[in-house]
Order: structure tokens, then C-alpha cells, then sequence
């Protein structure tokens, strides 16, 4: 069972990953977006895990609702309301339950996932998140590792896509060759989550 | 149409001189005198390019007369955050909408309408109705 604990987790090694790969994120976001990815998220999540130490959540779905509100204020960028609608749906959905298991997590994920998709209006093939996160629910089910594979995998098949949401939708074909930094950061989260999972 | 129900006016921008500009616009076109309560919510807390909440939050409750409040908002991040700030229920004042509408001439037709007196339906419908207007 997952508990409050498991979800805290998730975040510090969300948090710690995001300052690992800032700049290789706002370097991705540097030819087809506005070059902030990478500090965006990572003041996003320092936030997060600064009101998870001062609030103290006790149940998976408060860690994760409060991660959600923090990113939604702090990051600046539409990355703050895309993730932290993922990760407040995903909260939500959860409920006040003490613990979980790993069918309730991703069938909350699934939730969070649909919301951000309605937020955004962005299907799979876009280029966007979406395109990690999909097949990362998708594996849930064969376990944390293969959810990080697949985010992984579908992370890097948006390069070869044209961008057709967001900024980089601007750039038409000139999207194409680029690997999509949100995506990435999507690809980061679930592979936290499998870090958490101790997998 | 009374003085103390009108509806409230947010111009959200990524850039604090958009939103204060296009207000100070909107005013001045509707009549400089107008009463409307109209407050731009521009750039980040930083005073960067981007979107912040807490700026959002603010005006949106700066301007809340009990009349609702009509958002609009430029592009992107602007967009995202007042959607998902709507969805978390608590964050605006009740009866606050997004307004799909352009930014520059939705503001103008929103506070030109709401000086006028108008419900928060006709000042959504009249700034969405901007979009109609061809310019070649």
C-alpha cells in the first residue's frame, strides 16, 4: 500500500530530478519554446516541497492536492496550471483515504491525465506532456518501471512530431527534429514515481 | 443597473505593461469617467513575462462587486491558469468566467457594455462577439 509518505517521496524525488535536469530542459525549450522550462519547474517544485515540510499533508491525496495548488501559483508558465491540474485531479481522486493501492493510484493518474488533456485541448501525438504521460498510465499496471519506460519511450517519440499545441505550435514543421521538454519533464515525474516505489 | 452591481473587468497578460495598457485603454474608449472596475493582472510577481495566480486572484478580487467578474486573457500561460484557478473552485470570487474573446477589443466591448449597465452574460457575449469584426 502507498501511503502519505510514498507521495512526499514522490515530490522530493520529483523535486530533486527537475534541479538535475533543469538546464537540459530549458535547453530543450530553448529551439521551439521560451527557454524557462527548466526554472520554471524547478521553482515550482522547490515551493511544493517547502509547503509539504510547513503543512505536513497526512494522506496521499492532500501531498498531492497541495503539490498542485503550489505549482499552479508559483511556476509562471503554463507548466504550473498543466501540472498542477495533473497532480490536484490526481489528489482529488484519490480522496481522504489514509493509503492506497497501485490500481487506485493509476486510476487517479488516469483522471489527472484526462483533466490536463481537457485543460489543454491537447490529444496524444501533439507533442506536448501528453505524450509521456498517456502510455506512462497506460503501463501503470505492469508496475512502476514499466510506467517509467514507456514515459521515457513516448518522451522521446515526440521528436519526430510537429508540435500542434502551445508556443511551439507557432513553428509549424519547424518543430519537427525536437524533442518536446514537456514531455521530458513528464517523463521525469514518472520516473520519480518509480524512484519512490524504490523500483 | 445600479452603481454597486457592476460587473468587474481582469485583463490578464503575460506582461504587466499589456495588462495596464490595454485597461487604461478599455477606459479611456468607454468614456473616461466610467465606474466600471477594471484591474490588470500583468507578468509574473517578479515583474517578469508570464502568469502569476496570486496577481490573478487579486484583481479578480479587487473588482468583485457581486456582479460577477469577466476574465480575459492574452495567450498560453494566461489562459491555463485562470482555467485551472476556476476549476479549483475557491480561488476567484463566485460567478467569475473566462471570456473567450481577442484580448484588445474583447476588453474594450466588456468595459464599454459593462459601463452600460449590463449583466455578466451580455458582457461575455458582447467581448466574444469582437471576434466577428474582420479587419481585411
Amino acid at each position: 500500500m502507498l501511503d502519505a509518505e510514498f507521495f512526499r517521496r514522490w515530490m522530493t524525488a520529483t523535486a530533486a530530478s527537475v534541479d538535475r535536469e533543469a538546464e537540459r530542459l530549458t535547453a530543450l525549450d530553448s529551439p521551439i519554446g521560451d527557454a524557462d522550462h527548466g526554472s520554471n519547474l524547478q521553482r515550482g517544485f522547490k515551493s511544493v516541497i517547502a509547503a509539504l515540510e510547513k503543512e505536513a499533508p497526512q494522506t496521499p491525496g492532500a501531498v498531492l492536492t497541495l503539490s498542485g495548488r503550489q505549482l499552479i501559483s508559483t511556476v509562471g508558465g503554463a507548466s504550473g496550471p498543466l501540472y498542477g491540474t495533473l497532480l490536484r485531479r490526481t489528489g482529488k481522486a484519490l480522496g481522504d483515504a489514509a493509503e492506497v493501492d497501485e490500481g487506485q493510484l493509476a486510476e487517479a493518474l488516469r483522471a489527472g491525465v484526462d483533466a490536463v488533456m481537457a485543460l489543454g485541448g491537447a490529444a496524444p501525438g501533439d507533442k506536448t506532456m501528453i505524450d509521456a504521460l498517456v502510455p506512462a498510465v497506460d503501463a501503470l499496471d505492469d508496475g512502476f518501471p514499466a510506467a517509467r519506460s514507456a514515459a521515457e519511450q513516448g518522451a522521446l517519440a515526440t521528436t519526430p512530431l510537429q508540435a500542434r499545441k502551445g508556443r511551439a505550435s507557432y513553428l509549424g514543421e519547424r518543430s519537427v527534429g525536437h524533442q518536446d521538454p514537456g514531455a521530458t519533464s513528464s517523463a521525469l515525474l514518472i520516473a520519480a514515481l518509480a524512484e519512490a516505489a524504490g523500483e | 443597473m445600479s452603481d454597486d452591481k457592476t460587473v468587474g473587468i481582469v485583463l490578464v497578460s503575460h506582461s504587466a505593461e499589456v495588462a495596464a495598457s490595454v485597461a487604461e485603454l478599455a477606459k479611456g474608449l468607454a468614456g473616461g469617467g466610467t465606474s466600471v472596475p477594471v484591474a490588470p493582472a500583468g507578468g509574473t510577481e517578479g515583474g517578469g513575462l508570464g502568469t502569476s495566480a496570486e496577481l490573478i486572484a487579486a484583481a479578480a478580487a479587487s473588482v468583485d462587486r457581486g456582479a460577477g467578474v469577466a476574465v480575459l486573457t492574452d495567450l498560453g500561460s494566461a489562459v491555463l491558469t485562470v482555467k485551472a484557478l476556476i476549476a479549483e473552485g475557491d480561488e476567484l470570487p463566485a460567478n467569475t468566467r473566462l471570456v473567450d474573446a481577442p484580448f484588445v477589443e474583447g476588453a474594450v466591448a466588456a468595459v464599454v457594455t459593462a459601463a452600460a449597465g449590463a449583466d455578466l452574460a451580455a458582457v461575455e457575449a458582447a467581448a466574444a462577439e469582437a471576434y466577428t469584426y474582420r479587419k481585411a
